[in-house]
């Protein structure tokens, strides 16, 4: 039988062990509510600001001279068209490299090689991406200062993003799936597109929409490339152009985009322009959330059938 | 550790041979896991591979539909020949998704594709190119029937697999590997995940498919290989030790080791 101090010895030392525990847990809030807090101040403070702003005007007017006349609507249709070549161009190039590197390519170092450049590949900054769009896509293939190229540029960028996670959403089907497919008699072809891709969407969804949040609200290469800052008229509509008019005729369009719209207003000296730009800005955080928002529902939605 | 096995298999002389290992010896890159194995496997028989962990069993059971093809770094040695037609299922020629269309497998775990009951099963059909529905149908139905679980899931056939019992779903991927008609089934300790009543049930549904089909079969449990098979293979340490007709091994092993083993004094 244990002895009366025994048994005060060990809750003393257990009281004693709990303050750190304790001390951890209060330092872990602090950390969490600065991190929660200044994001908030930051939204909260710009959507004040740009609340009043918005309005149907808002989105159908082009910028002007005049804030209280100013738009966004060569700014988000821009973002729009930018957006649509980059998934158009980023999806299929980065899932065929993720499923090929996952479950064609021999495992040895050349893949290994391949696979550190991919990750560091998104570590590499925006600008750089932007310099090597100018030489490549806007001169040398002659796209010029156009959405294809802002589209193209923004591509490479969440490649690296889109492969990582396709990656990740091919290797987190068990192995004895994978096998069970084979067992079956069935190519790489065939499980890849009859069980890989399906089971998988999913997280490659997820990580493509991470990635075009990622994009939708890049600066740097889209300047470097050459987009203009103020821009009142729209890219032309499918067939609608000065002849010899095509179905894709936009691509060439010189266009703008919500960031550069943005970083515009806010170098302007009048206030009412910053107001414009707390505007825009607010729309474009709301863009970024509503695409993540569709990335979370997406996947439960895509996982509710697949368990293993 | 002596390479000659004699085989004690008197009784199955008149029995056709499905298979045979010849020399057959098995790399993991530097690793020999596999060495000297000579074994037939009969016809419509049930054959048990027995003996304690790491002995090879899951290995050479993997080496008949070629599963080692899909990692790098693994070599076959020797021959496995597939009977009446001589096929050396390891040959560099032969494809191993024909080796894998004329042997399927059920594994461990049970592992249906998140799919539903009638896909997964149709699943083995359709990678052999049959998509007229009313076929698909029919054959998913016999498939099922086979594997006794047509009764369970017949108003079921849209529910996902992984809604099933885990009994269930082992019988399912024993549909999925009988649709095809295969002429060898594997099954790699095919109950080691289920509990007693499922494993039950399983048993007795191989033993009626071996009227049908060739059993290969890994399971790490004796009573299991005594109750089952009609050939038991003891294997240790990447050898074949004995090989011979279920109740004579376990009644008069002609190795002491594998007595051993059988009695428990070891593994």
């Amino acid at each position: 039988m244990m002895k009366t101090q025994d048994i005060q010895a060990i809750r003393a030392l257990i009281t004693k062990s709990r303050r750190w525990d304790i001390f951890f847990g209060v330092l872990g809030i602090l950390a969490l509510m600065l991190c929660v807090l200044t994001f908030m101040t930051l939204f909260v403070d710009m959507a004040i600001r740009g609340l009043g702003r918005i309005d149907a005007a808002f989105f159908t007017s082009f910028p002007s001279r005049h804030p209280e006349q100013a738009g966004i609507l060569s700014a988000w249709v821009g973002s729009a068209l930018v957006m649509l070549v980059t998934g158009l161009a980023a999806v299929p190039l980065g899932v065929a490299a993720g499923v090929y590197l996952e479950e064609y390519a021999p495992k040895h170092w050349l893949t290994d090689l391949i696979e550190i450049n991919i990750t560091n590949l998104a570590a590499v900054p925006s600008i750089v991406y932007g310099l090597l769009a100018l030489g490549l896509f806007v001169y040398l293939f002659g796209f010029g200062q156009s959405i294809l190229s802002a589209g193209l540029t923004l591509a490479l960028l969440i490649l690296p993003v889109v492969i990582v996670a396709t990656r990740e959403a091919i290797r987190s089907i068990p192995l004895m799936i994978r096998e069970g497919s084979y067992a079956c008699g069935a190519t790489t072809w065939q499980t890849v597109s009859d069980h890989i891709l399906p089971y998988s969407s999913a997280g490659i969804l997820t990580g493509v929409i991470i990635g075009m949040a990622r994009a939708i609200g890049e600066t740097a290469p889209i300047i470097t490339i050459g987009a203009l800052t103020f821009i009142a008229f729209l890219p032309n509509a499918p067939f609608t152009g000065v002849p010899p008019a095509g179905l894709f005729d936009w691509l060439f369009a010189p266009f703008t985009v919500m960031p550069i719209q943005m970083f515009n207003w806010t170098s302007r000296p009048e206030a009412a322009f910053l107001i414009n730009a707390a505007a825009a800005g607010l729309v474009l955080v709301l863009m970024t959330l509503a695409m993540n928002g569709t990335a979370i529902w997406l996947r439960y939605r895509l996982r509710k059938n697949i368990t293993w | 550790m002596s390479n000659e096995t004699t085989p004690n298999i008197e009784p199955a002389a008149d029995l056709a041979i499905k298979a045979e290992c010849r020399n057959f010896g098995f790399h993991y890159g530097d690793f020999q896991a596999l060495q000297n194995i000579n074994m037939p496997v009969y016809d419509k028989q049930v054959t048990a591979l027995i003996g304690p962990s790491g002995c090879g069993k899951s290995t050479l059971l993997r080496s008949f539909n070629r599963m080692h093809d899909l990692y790098p770094g693994n070599r076959y040695q020797g021959e496995i020949i597939m009977h009446p037609d001589n096929t050396n299922l390891l040959a560099k020629e032969v494809d191993p998704i024909e080796v894998r269309m004329r042997i399927s497998m059920v594994f461990q775990k049970p592992n249906p594709f998140p799919k539903s009951v009638f896909e997964n099963v149709a699943y083995s059909l359709r990678v052999r190119g049959m998509t007229n529905k009313t076929e698909l149908e029919d054959r998913v139905q016999h498939s099922l029937k086979a594997a006794a679980l047509w009764d369970e899931v017949k108003h079921r056939l849209n529910d996902l697999g992984a809604n099933l019992s885990g009994g269930q779903q082992q019988r399912l991927c024993i549909a999925r590997a009988l649709a095809a008609d295969p002429e060898i089934i594997l099954f790699d300790e095919p109950t080691s995940a289920l509990d007693p009543i499922a494993t039950a049930s399983i048993e007795e549904l191989i033993t009626e498919l071996k009227e049908k089909v060739t059993i290969l079969i890994v399971t790490h449990n004796m009573q299991q290989a005594a109750r089952i098979s009609d050939f038991t293979a003891y294997m240790y340490i990447g050898e074949l030790v004995e090989f011979g007709v279920t109740d004579q091994v376990f009644v008069k092993p002609q190795k002491k080791q594998t007595e051993d083993y059988i009695t428990g004094r070891f593994g």
